[in-house]
């Protein structure tokens, strides 16, 4: 084509409309054109190759084949789709962690949390497994939620710190139930075992009101001994809270500003008990090692004992 | 609507057909030429030996994530001296380019050496200035198709090596070879080949100049670099061409008196300098964007004025400020300038920076940084907790166990957890999380402190990072 001397006058498409409407027909650069028309050809390319034409209930699926092997380790050999990809990618990923769990598999989460190696596995596997599946309800970084999940990166636990007691937690779920003294008790007497508690953690409440506060607390009226123990320590078998540490989960204590609204929060729990605090069951969800792995995660998350 | 006069946007490229010339320029050209083919040629086949990792002088290890330069060997994490040899690279080239010109486009860029070694080619095959002028009028037939399709085919070979050897040094030379021609090679080592080959032709064997000119940065800034100090190929206007201009060499106009008498020039107007030219100017014009200082016209122009009995000298490297003054001295380097000094003075500093660096390389690489999910945890108890995460690579041929403390803390504060003495094996990294609590009290004292990182295999590797402690007191 020789465009120099097309471009040297200007040339019309020839099409007259209106007796002086006319067309200026500047063609595109060559370079361009064959750029375009190289796409073309890769694009018939692509459908030889690829799923490309939709026809009617099905579709023309391409010559190019992919190999994967499904969940039930069946291998077969489709026409390339991105869903067998996906599978094929997973299953590399889940052989190159294999070794890991082979090895978490055969030790115990002391152990685990031994290992420089399969610790430093533990922090970047965990993190992810911790993510999809811990972190709607304890959060980014397991920092929990007042009021819905507790922090696992503190020294508190309500079902114990150990190895094995997060294991079971994670494998078998939790259920935190108190019962409500709404009627068993007026406002008073809560307000004077709202004063016991806050006493623990050097809250200046009224002394004789914290005093009136432990002999409810250890009498057969309110009979709080019961569950949270005789020291209100709190029993891990139960997962009664401990009531004389810093930390609060349910009654908002840290951040309410004066001894009357911390007072408030606790009364809240003491009137409507508690029938929440409830972590599903992981046993059947995630494998028995995916479990170990995120005991010694949480673990290491800095609360363990 | 009237015609429009067929102005162009882009002018058609005239194609440069050099003469090749003899001169000391040419030869330090060749010789720069020869030497770099011959180190990134050969360089992959230098066998080297090591306890573990490719038995090659100069290997990268992209899967391994380890570079093998002689006896170092470069972790990703040392990407910085990467960097830092780039910041070196680039001040040598404007130290280079204030003192001498565009030296590096003349001698040795990859774009002048490539494009050199396929002009040598052509005249190989093709014959010289004149015959390949002709040959090219030519029409075509068997000769024609021979020598052309030659050319063509060694520039392809050349081109070919050049995108193999680079594909070399990403692997143990002898087996990548090996593995790339029984088709078992890894599919980027081809595409970098088809690229590079690809890429290399165009470039040197059809682009040329145009790559200077057009596509390269470096040439169009460092234009901007020359002062009138600076060294540049440089014609000496008012003796080459007098107060009536060159003059060719006919009748009594052959004696350089009577030249003088008429008010002719020195310049024969033989037209040597543009025909050797390799970027196609005309240097009498005066310097120009173009010309990548390569020296050839100078050695054109002696070997001319050589061969009339004229001074040597009429196209030299010299500064504008001598070139232009009204008695030009004899052109010599001017390096007394503040510029200069301080090119060199920040290539000195940087240089020994690195050097230092490379050569206090520890063994292993640690970074620890602060773990912001949470910021701090208050306890039980109402003590503060930090956590850190430390992060370890054991750069060392063996396994090494490696020892962490923290300097500046209160006894019993720093909690390791259950990793104590953490075993790392070569070439491994590995995670370590650590948990440092302080009383409500003890925090304003110790508010920032260090964590010292000691390998028990060597004294001498052991590193000290500072790092602060936060709490709600901190103002986060």
């Amino acid at each position: 084509m020789s465009m120099q001397k097309q471009q040297q006058q200007p040339q019309t498409t020839g099409h007259v409309w209106d007796g002086d409407l006319q067309e200026y027909n500047n063609p595109l650069p060559n370079w361009w054109l064959i750029g375009f028309y190289l796409t073309v050809i890769f694009a018939i390319g692509y459908w030889f190759l690829y799923p490309a034409w939709p026809i009617a209930g099905t579709y023309t699926k391409g010559f190019a084949t992919i190999r994967y092997t499904n969940d039930k380790g069946v291998t077969k050999t489709v026409h390339w789709n991105s869903r067998a990809l996906l599978m094929e990618e997973t299953n590399a990923a889940v052989a190159k962690q294999k070794p890991y769990y082979d090895k978490i598999g055969s030790m115990t989460p002391e152990q685990i949390a031994k290992d420089p190696d399969l610790n430093s596995f533990v922090i970047s596997a965990g993190k992810s497994l911790f993510s999809d599946n811990c972190a709607a309800c304890h959060q980014q970084g397991g920092v929990g939620k007042m009021g819905f999940a507790p922090n696992l990166t503190d020294d508190d636990w309500l079902y114990g710190g150990h190895f094995d007691q997060i294991q079971q937690t994670i494998t078998l779920g939790r259920h935190g139930y108190m019962p409500p003294f709404r009627g068993v008790l007026n406002d008073q007497q809560m307000t004077e075992l709202a004063d016991y508690v806050l006493s623990f953690t050097k809250v200046p409440v009224n002394p004789e009101s914290a005093k009136a506060g432990d002999a409810l607390f250890h009498s057969e009226t309110a009979a709080c001994y019961y569950c949270h123990g005789a020291n209100a320590k709190g029993r891990t078998v139960i997962g009664s809270a401990n009531l004389t540490d810093n930390i609060w989960l349910w009654a908002n204590v840290p951040a309410a500003k004066t001894v009357a609204d911390k007072e408030d929060a606790i009364k809240h729990v003491i009137t409507n008990g508690l029938h929440k605090g409830v972590m599903p069951t992981w046993g059947g969800r995630l494998s028995a090692d995916q479990i170990k792995l995120l005991t010694v995660y949480v673990h290491d998350l800095g609360g363990g004992q | 609507m009237e015609s429009q006069d067929s102005l162009e946007l882009y002018q058609k490229r005239i194609p440069i057909i050099t003469r090749s010339v003899k001169g000391k320029f040419r030869r330090f050209k060749t010789t720069v030429l020869l030497l770099g083919f011959a180190v990134f040629f050969l360089l992959p086949w230098v066998p080297w030996h090591r306890a573990h990792g490719i038995p090659q002088a100069v290997a990268f290890d992209v899967t391994q994530r380890k570079f093998y330069i002689f006896n170092l060997i470069v972790y990703p994490q040392d990407v910085f001296w990467l960097a830092f040899l780039l910041f070196i690279a680039a001040v040598f080239l404007f130290f280079i380019t204030t003192l001498l010109g565009r030296a590096f486009c003349g001698y040795f860029c990859f774009q002048t050496l490539w494009t050199d070694a396929f002009m040598f080619v052509e005249r190989w095959m093709q014959g010289e200035r004149s015959v390949r002028m002709k040959l090219q009028k030519q029409a075509w037939n068997g000769e024609k198709l021979v020598k052309v399709g030659g050319t063509y085919a060694i520039w392809l070979l050349i081109s070919f090596w050049t995108g193999m050897t680079f594909v070399l040094y990403y692997g143990y030379a002898p087996d990548l070879l090996h593995r790339f021609f029984t088709g078992d090679a890894a599919s980027a080592a081809y595409i970098t080949v088809f690229g590079l080959t690809f890429s290399t032709l165009i470039a040197a064997g059809f682009m040329r100049e145009q790559i200077c000119a057009y596509v390269c940065p470096y040439g169009r800034f460092q234009s901007v670099m020359y002062e009138p100090e600076t060294l540049a190929v440089t014609y000496e206007y008012r003796r080459g061409e007098g107060k009536n201009g060159r003059i060719g060499m006919k009748g009594e106009l052959k004696q350089r008196e009577k030249r003088q008498e008429q008010g002719y020039g020195d310049c024969i107007d033989c037209s040597i300098c543009v025909q050797v030219c390799p970027v196609g100017i005309d240097i009498r014009e005066g310097l120009q964007y173009r010309c990548i200082s390569c020296g050839l016209c100078i050695d054109g122009c002696n070997e001319v004025m050589k061969s009339v009995g004229f001074p040597q000298g009429l196209i030299r490297y010299d500064s504008e400020l001598n070139a232009e003054s009204a008695a030009p001295k004899a052109p010599h380097l001017h390096w007394k300038r503040l510029k200069v000094l301080g090119y060199f003075a920040a290539l000195v500093v940087m240089t020994t920076g690195l050097i230092v660096d490379i050569a206090n390389e520890k063994d292993f690489e640690c970074s620890v940084e602060q773990i912001r999910q949470p910021l701090y945890v208050t306890m039980s108890n109402g003590d503060i907790r930090d956590r850190y995460e430390i992060r370890l690579t054991n750069q060392a041929d063996e396994s090494v166990r490696f020892h962490i403390s923290a300097e500046g803390l209160p006894p019993g504060a720093l909690n390791l957890g259950l990793m104590q003495d953490a075993l790392v094996h070569s070439g491994h990294s590995i995670i370590v999380d650590v948990g440092v609590e302080l009383k409500p009290d003890q925090i304003k004292q110790y508010k920032s402190f260090e964590f010292v990182i000691q390998s028990l295999a060597n004294d001498k590797d052991r590193v000290e990072v500072p790092m602060n402690f936060f709490s709600e007191s901190s103002g986060i």
